[in-house]
């Protein structure tokens, strides 16, 4: 397996370091080196919010990701900061529902998603996020989909049970695009 | 086998601590180690423990002093503000040789500084972690999984020895996640017959104390000090080395930094340079023979913080001369890039033939 060096980033409040959780438990699942840094600083409270989550078979070195090869972008200052990081051939998913800008480079595989549209028409408000993982794991297998479910399990806890089967529709919906 | 979770290097280090036996923790919130207060302040109260908020830094190490001194496993956690706020308080513990730990998950500064990971504080832990002469235990663990570990290793070594002792972690490693497991092992607390807790009249009652007025008494109690920091140094040094034994250039770093670098070192490696890493994991004692004997077979070394340049004094006074010691930093939150660490590599490299 590729190794996946992951920057998702977005605002505040729309679920940045949890899809960054699912996708590391999701590689945990599978025995694999994970780790997961979020961004901790007042940006946190109310701007952006970005996380940086590495899935190897080797034990991860530097858990913060300079230069990714996913990114997931869900706020245009978050797109504009890590564009440019991006490694060639690398994987980049945009909400396009909130980004109205269009990727200028040629050597980066990118994807417009209206997530947040997506999820409000059908009844998965606040699960854009897990959308826009649905649709990575589609584009880059970078774990199998059971152990997806069973990150999903781990990651949502006891207390939002009813949110377990809507996270899995929103990773079915994301597959789907 | 214990499951492998995934968790919070500061929530990790609270867990741990509760494993250990610790149930009395003493603080004061503060970014970025507020979860290690967080989960103790969940979790304590369930399983009759004791949580205390203090209304200060100071007030929370007087309070951990108070428990120690009664024989209670107990500590306190913090970050470099509030670590140095906390060091009349360590000083009064060392003075009177009491167990207790310490966290300090660094941040910028000095000052109030930044919240972003730092290594800054590296001097105060373990030069200078109070006034007087003394000093304390030091584990910088690199990985989750070694924060739990070596937080086993530090109760049980400063109950060996009678010191506190610090989990020297910064931002990194405390807010980031990694895969860990909690080893099932049973954990003996030492005997404490100087702890001044209830005796019932059955026995001379025990005093903890850090006053001396009469210097030669003052003095000796140093000296016995010191004679036990020797064994220390001797016995309890803690190093990783990572592809030294044939290396030309080795890096020395601990902590996160370390992380960057063996990164660093590999891709160093697959250009074709012999390069290395040795990794302190205990920072008081400083491993200098480790360090030494990596002198005798590299041409150059290199010393990589996330500070101005702190540990790299303990590297020369180990090296001794005998090979040049450069040194690379980033700091006030900054943390370098492995691109940036084998950039120095190739220089020093460069400069070596």
């Amino acid at each position: 397996m590729a190794d996946y060096n992951m920057v998702m980033a977005g605002f505040g409040g729309q679920g940045i370091l949890f899809s960054g959780k699912v996708t590391a438990y999701a590689g945990l699942m599978e025995e694999k080196n994970v780790s997961w840094l979020p961004s901790y600083g007042p940006e946190m409270r109310g701007g952006t919010a970005n996380c940086s989550v590495c899935v190897s078979d080797e034990p991860i070195c530097s858990p913060l990701v300079v230069t990714p090869n996913v990114l997931i972008a869900m706020n245009e200052p978050s797109y504009d900061k890590f564009i440019d990081a991006v490694v060639p051939g690398g994987t980049v998913i945009i909400d396009s529902t909130l980004i109205a800008k269009k990727c200028e480079r040629s050597d980066v595989n990118v994807f417009y998603v209206p997530a947040t549209e997506l999820a409000s028409e059908k009844g998965l408000d606040g699960l854009a996020n897990i959308i826009l993982v649905g649709k990575l794991l589609k584009e880059t297998s970078f774990s199998a989909y059971e152990s997806v479910l069973k990150a999903i399990d781990k990651c949502v806890s006891a207390r939002k049970e009813h949110l377990k089967a809507k996270n899995i529709e929103a990773i079915n919906l994301g597959m789907s695009l | 086998m214990a499951e492998k979770v995934l968790m919070k290097g500061n929530e990790a280090l609270a867990e741990a601590a509760i494993r250990c036996g610790c149930k009395r923790f003493f603080g004061y919130p503060i970014t970025p180690q507020t979860e290690v207060a967080a989960y103790m302040a969940k979790r304590l109260p369930k399983i009759g423990g004791t949580y205390m908020q203090a209304e200060s830094e100071i007030s929370a190490i007087n309070m951990v002093y108070g428990a120690a001194s009664a024989g209670v496993r107990a500590m306190t956690s913090s970050s470099s503000p509030g670590i140095s706020l906390k060091t009349e308080g360590i000083s009064y513990l060392i003075g009177s040789d009491l167990p207790c730990l310490i966290i300090n998950v660094m941040r910028g500064g000095p000052g109030l500084g930044g919240i972003q990971p730092s290594q800054s504080d590296y001097w105060q832990a373990t030069k200078a972690p109070g006034h007087g002469d003394g000093h304390i235990l030091v584990f910088a663990p690199s990985t989750i999984q070694e924060m739990v570990d070596l937080v086993f290793d530090a109760f049980d070594l400063a109950e060996t020895y009678r010191m506190p002792a610090m989990i020297l972690a910064d931002g990194m490693l405390g807010q980031m996640m990694e895969p860990v497991v909690f080893p099932e092992k049973e954990v003996v607390e030492h005997e404490k017959p100087w702890a001044a807790n209830g005796h019932q009249g059955k026995r001379e009652h025990n005093i903890i104390n850090s006053l001396y007025l009469k210097p030669d008494e003052l003095e000796r109690t140093n000296r016995e000090r010191f004679a036990r920091y020797e064994i220390i140094k001797e016995k309890e040094a803690r190093v990783e080395e990572y592809l030294t034994e044939d290396a030309d250039i080795i890096v020395v770093a601990y902590g996160a930094t370390s992380r960057i670098v063996r990164a660093a070192v590999k891709a160093a490696r697959e250009q074709g340079i012999k390069a290395g890493m040795v990794r302190p994991i205990t920072v008081w004692p400083f491993p200098a023979k480790a360090v030494a004997k990596a002198a005798e077979t590299a041409s150059r070394m290199l010393c990589v913080e996330m500070s101005l340049g702190q540990m790299v004094e303990d590297v020369r006074l180990a090296v001794n001369g005998k090979v040049p010691v450069e040194f690379y930093g980033r700091t006030g939150g900054i943390i370098p890039t492995p691109a940036e660490v084998l950039e120095q590599i190739k220089k020093i490299a460069g400069g070596a033939k």
